[in-house]
C-alpha cells in the first residue's frame, strides 16, 4: 500500500514536471500580454535539442540547458512577429508548432541516417536520491518514491516565478504591461522590452519542459514525445488563473490523472478508456473552475504606441 | 505602380508572397544542410505534374484535408477557432467504418446514409465544444484539444473491442462494397475488362489505378455550399455578424449562443465528412491509432493559407497535398527528409501571420509619396 502510494506520487510528479515548465512559460508570456500557442512546438524543439546535445556532450544537464535555448530561439521568432511586426499571435503560434516539429524531425533524419528518432542518451538527468547520495538499493519504498531532479528544478522555478511576479518591481511591470500597456508605457516602462523578454523566456521554459521529457522521462527524441502536452499546459494556465502556483497545481492534477491511468491498467479496465481519463478530468475541472478565472486584460493584443 | 499601393492590400498578394517565402526558406535550409536543393525542387515539381498517376493521387489525397480545411475556415469566418477538426475527423471515419460494415444497405443509399450519420457524429462533437463555450465559457481552443484526445481514445476503444477487431490485426473489418465510393471498384480493376482498359489507355489507365472517387465532387460541392451560405444567405450573415462583433450582433437581436452552437456543429460535421470519405475511398476501415494523424492540423494550415475562403480552400488543399506528395517522392529520390515540406508550410503560415503588416507598409509608402509630392510642390513655388 505504501509502495503504491509512493508510486502514485512519483508517477504524478514525473508526468507533471514537463507540463509545469511549459505552463510557467504560458503564464509568463500571457502575463506580459502576448498569447503563445506555439508552446507545443517550442517544447518539441527543446525536446529535440535536449536529446541531441545531451547525446553528443554526454552531459544531461548541458542537454537540458540546450533544450531551453532551442525553445528560446522559437520564442524569439514569436516575439519578433508578435511585438515588432504586430502580426497575428494565434497564427504565429500555429506556425511555430508546425516549424518546431518540422525542424526537429528534419534534423533528426539528417543526423541519424534517415530515422525519425534519435539514439538513446547514455547519461540521463540524475534522480534525487543519487544526487543526495542516499543508498536506495535496499528499499523498494525508496526506489518507488525517487524522483528526477527535473521535478525539483520545476518546483523551485514555480516558487521563483511566483516571487518575481508578485514581490518584485519587475514582476509588477510585467503584470502592468499585460493589463494595460498604455498606462505602463506612460510610467516609463519599456513595453516591447518586457514583452520580448517574457516571450523568449516562455520559449526557454517550454524548451526545458521538452528536454525534461527526452532527458528524464524517456531517453531519446521521437516525433510523438510531446504530442499535445504544450496544449495541456495552456489549459493548465487557464484553470490556474494565470498564476504560477495555480498553473503548477493544475499540471499536478493532470499528472495525477495520468498516474491513475497507469496504476489502474492491468485491472481489466479498458486501457483506451483509462487513457481518456486525464482529458475528461481536464474538461471537468474547467467546467467547475473557469467562472473564477480572468485572463490578463491585454493578452493577445498588439500594442500600438500612441493609440 | 498604382495609387495607394492597392495591390499590397489584397489578401491574394499576401498569400503569393507567403508561399514564395516558404519556398525560399525551404531552399536555403536544404542547401545549408548539404542537399541538392535544385534537384529536390525538380523532383517535387515534376514528380507531380509530370505523371498523371501522381497528379491524380495528389488530388485524391487533397480531399480529406480540404474537408478539414473547410471546417476550420467556416468556423474562422464565424469567429471561432476549431482546433477540433482532428477529433471530428476521427468520429467521421469511425462512423463510416462501423456503418459501412454493420449496416448493410443497397449501393448509392449506403454511402449517403454514412455521410449523414458521419456529419451528425462530427457535428455533435463540434457542437459539444460550442455548448461548453456557451454554458461554461470554456474557450473552444482548449475544449476541442481535449475532445480530440477523447475522440482518439474512443476510436481505439471501439476498434479494440473483441467483437470489432479483426483477429491478428489492429483494425476494424473492411467496409462492404456497397459503401465504397471509388469510381473504379477493385474487382473491375482486376477483371479482364479493367486490365484491357488500363493497357489500351496509358494515361487514363494510370489515373484508374489510383483510388479516385466521389470524394472530389463532394468536396467541391461542400465548398460551394459553405461559400454560398456564408456569403449569400441570411443565416450566413448572422453567423458572420456574430463572428465579427458578437455584441453588435446581440444588440440587433441575433442569438449569439445559438450561432456559436450551429457554427461549431456544421464545422464538426464537415470535418467528419472528410474522415468518412477517407474510409469510403482509400483506407476502407479504421485502425487503432498510435498518434494523431494530423488531418485536423493540416486543415488549420489549409484554412489559414486560404484566408478562410471556402473556394480558395480547394486550391490550398491541393497545393498542400501536392507538396506533401512531392515531399515523399523527394525523400525517396534525393534522401532529403520530407519534413522540409512541413517547415516550408510552417514558414508560409508564419508569413500569413504577419500579413497585417502589409496594409501598414502600403500606408507608409502612400504617406511618404504624399510628403514627397508636397515637398516637390513646395520647391516649385
Amino acid at each position: 500500500m505504501m509502495i503504491s502510494m509512493a508510486l502514485a506520487i512519483s508517477i504524478t510528479l514525473m508526468y507533471s514536471a514537463p507540463l509545469v515548465y511549459a505552463a510557467l512559460g504560458g503564464v509568463i508570456t500571457q502575463r506580459s500580454g502576448v498569447d503563445n500557442i506555439g508552446i507545443e512546438g517550442m517544447m518539441t524543439f527543446g525536446a529535440f535539442g535536449g536529446a541531441v546535445v545531451g547525446l553528443y556532450t554526454n552531459n544531461a544537464w548541458l542537454g537540458f540547458l540546450a533544450g531551453g535555448l532551442f525553445g528560446a530561439m522559437l520564442g524569439l521568432v514569436h516575439a519578433y512577429v508578435a511585438v515588432t511586426l504586430k502580426g497575428s499571435q494565434t497564427i504565429s503560434g500555429i506556425a511555430l508548432n508546425i516549424i518546431g516539429l518540422g525542424l526537429s524531425i528534419f534534423f533528426t533524419r539528417s543526423l541519424f541516417n534517415g530515422g525519425a528518432q534519435t539514439d538513446v542518451v547514455s547519461s540521463k538527468i540524475p534522480k534525487l536520491f543519487d544526487v543526495l547520495g542516499i543508498d536506495k538499493s535496499g528499499s523498494r519504498l525508496l526506489q518507488s518514491i525517487d524522483i528526477d531532479m527535473t521535478v525539483i528544478v520545476a518546483l523551485v522555478l514555480v516558487i521563483i516565478m511566483h516571487f518575481v511576479l508578485y514581490r518584485t518591481k519587475i514582476g509588477l511591470r510585467i503584470r502592468a504591461v499585460g493589463e494595460h500597456p498604455a498606462a505602463a508605457d506612460t510610467m516609463g516602462v519599456n513595453v516591447s522590452l518586457i514583452r520580448y523578454s517574457c516571450v523568449i523566456l516562455s520559449g526557454f521554459l517550454a524548451g526545458l519542459g521538452g528536454a525534461a521529457m527526452t532527458l528524464a522521462v524517456i531517453s531519446n527524441f521521437t516525433p510523438t514525445v510531446i504530442s499535445g502536452q504544450g496544449f495541456i499546459a495552456l489549459a493548465a494556465v487557464i484553470f490556474g488563473n494565470w498564476k504560477p502556483i495555480g498553473a503548477a497545481g493544475a499540471c499536478l492534477l493532470f499528472g495525477f490523472a495520468n498516474a491513475l491511468a497507469v496504476l489502474l491498467s492491468g485491472t481489466g479496465f479498458p486501457s483506451a478508456l483509462l487513457a481518456m481519463l486525464p482529458y475528461i478530468m481536464t474538461l471537468a475541472v474547467l467546467i467547475l473552475f473557469i467562472g473564477r478565472s480572468e485572463p490578463p486584460r491585454a493578452n493577445g493584443k498588439p500594442y500600438f504606441k500612441g493609440e | 505602380m498604382k495609387k495607394n499601393y492597392h495591390f499590397l492590400r489584397q489578401p491574394v498578394t499576401a498569400i503569393i508572397a507567403a508561399v514564395l517565402l516558404g519556398l525560399i526558406v525551404g531552399f536555403i535550409i536544404l542547401s545549408v544542410t548539404g542537399y541538392d536543393a535544385v534537384a529536390a525542387y525538380e523532383v517535387i515539381l515534376f514528380g507531380i505534374i509530370g505523371n498523371p498517376r501522381n497528379m491524380a493521387q495528389a488530388v485524391v489525397n487533397a480531399v480529406p484535408i480540404i474537408m478539414t480545411g473547410l471546417s476550420v475556415s467556416f468556423a474562422f469566418k464565424t469567429g471561432l477557432f476549431n482546433i477540433g477538426a482532428e477529433g471530428q475527423f476521427i468520429m467521421g471515419a469511425l462512423t463510416a467504418a462501423m456503418v459501412g460494415y454493420y449496416l448493410p444497405l443497397p449501393a448509392v443509399i449506403h454511402p449517403m446514409v454514412i455521410l449523414i450519420l458521419a456529419f451528425l457524429a462530427g457535428g455533435l462533437l463540434g457542437g459539444l465544444a460550442g455548448w461548453l463555450k456557451n454554458r461554461f465559457g470554456i474557450h473552444e481552443v482548449i475544449s476541442t484539444i481535449m475532445l480530440n484526445w477523447i475522440a482518439f481514445y474512443f476510436n481505439n476503444y471501439i476498434v479494440n473491442l473483441p467483437q470489432v477487431k479483426v483477429e491478428g490485426t489492429l483494425r476494424a473489418p473492411t467496409i462492404l462494397d456497397t459503401a465504397n465510393i471509388t469510381f473504379f471498384s477493385s474487382e473491375w480493376k482486376r477483371s479482364d475488362a479493367g486490365r484491357a482498359f488500363m493497357q489500351n489507355n496509358p494515361i487514363l489507365g494510370e489515373i484508374v489505378r489510383t483510388d479516385i472517387g466521389w470524394g472530389i465532387p463532394i468536396a467541391i460541392v461542400v465548398a460551394i455550399v459553405l461559400w454560398y451560405v456564408l456569403k449569400h444567405t441570411v443565416a450566413g450573415f448572422h453567423l458572420r455578424s456574430v463572428g465579427s462583433n458578437a455584441n453588435a450582433a446581440a444588440f440587433s437581436g441575433m442569438s449569439v449562443k445559438q450561432s456559436i452552437f450551429r457554427s461549431m456543429f456544421i464545422a464538426g460535421g464537415v470535418a467528419a465528412l472528410g474522415g468518412a470519405i477517407l474510409v469510403m475511398t482509400s483506407t476502407g476501415t479504421v485502425s487503432i491509432l498510435g498518434s494523431q494523424e494530423g488531418y485536423g492540423w493540416d486543415g488549420i494550415s489549409v484554412a489559414l493559407i486560404a484566408n478562410s475562403n471556402p473556394l480558395l480552400n480547394l486550391f490550398t488543399g491541393l497545393l498542400f497535398s501536392s507538396l506533401r506528395y512531392g515531399g515523399t517522392l523527394m525523400q525517396s529520390k534525393i534522401g532529403a527528409p520530407t519534413e522540409i515540406i512541413n517547415i516550408m508550410i510552417g514558414v508560409i503560415i508564419l508569413a500569413i501571420a504577419i500579413t497585417p503588416v502589409m496594409p501598414r507598409i502600403a500606408d507608409y509608402l502612400t504617406k511618404r509619396r504624399e510628403r514627397r509630392n508636397l515637398e516637390e510642390a513646395g520647391e516649385q513655388k
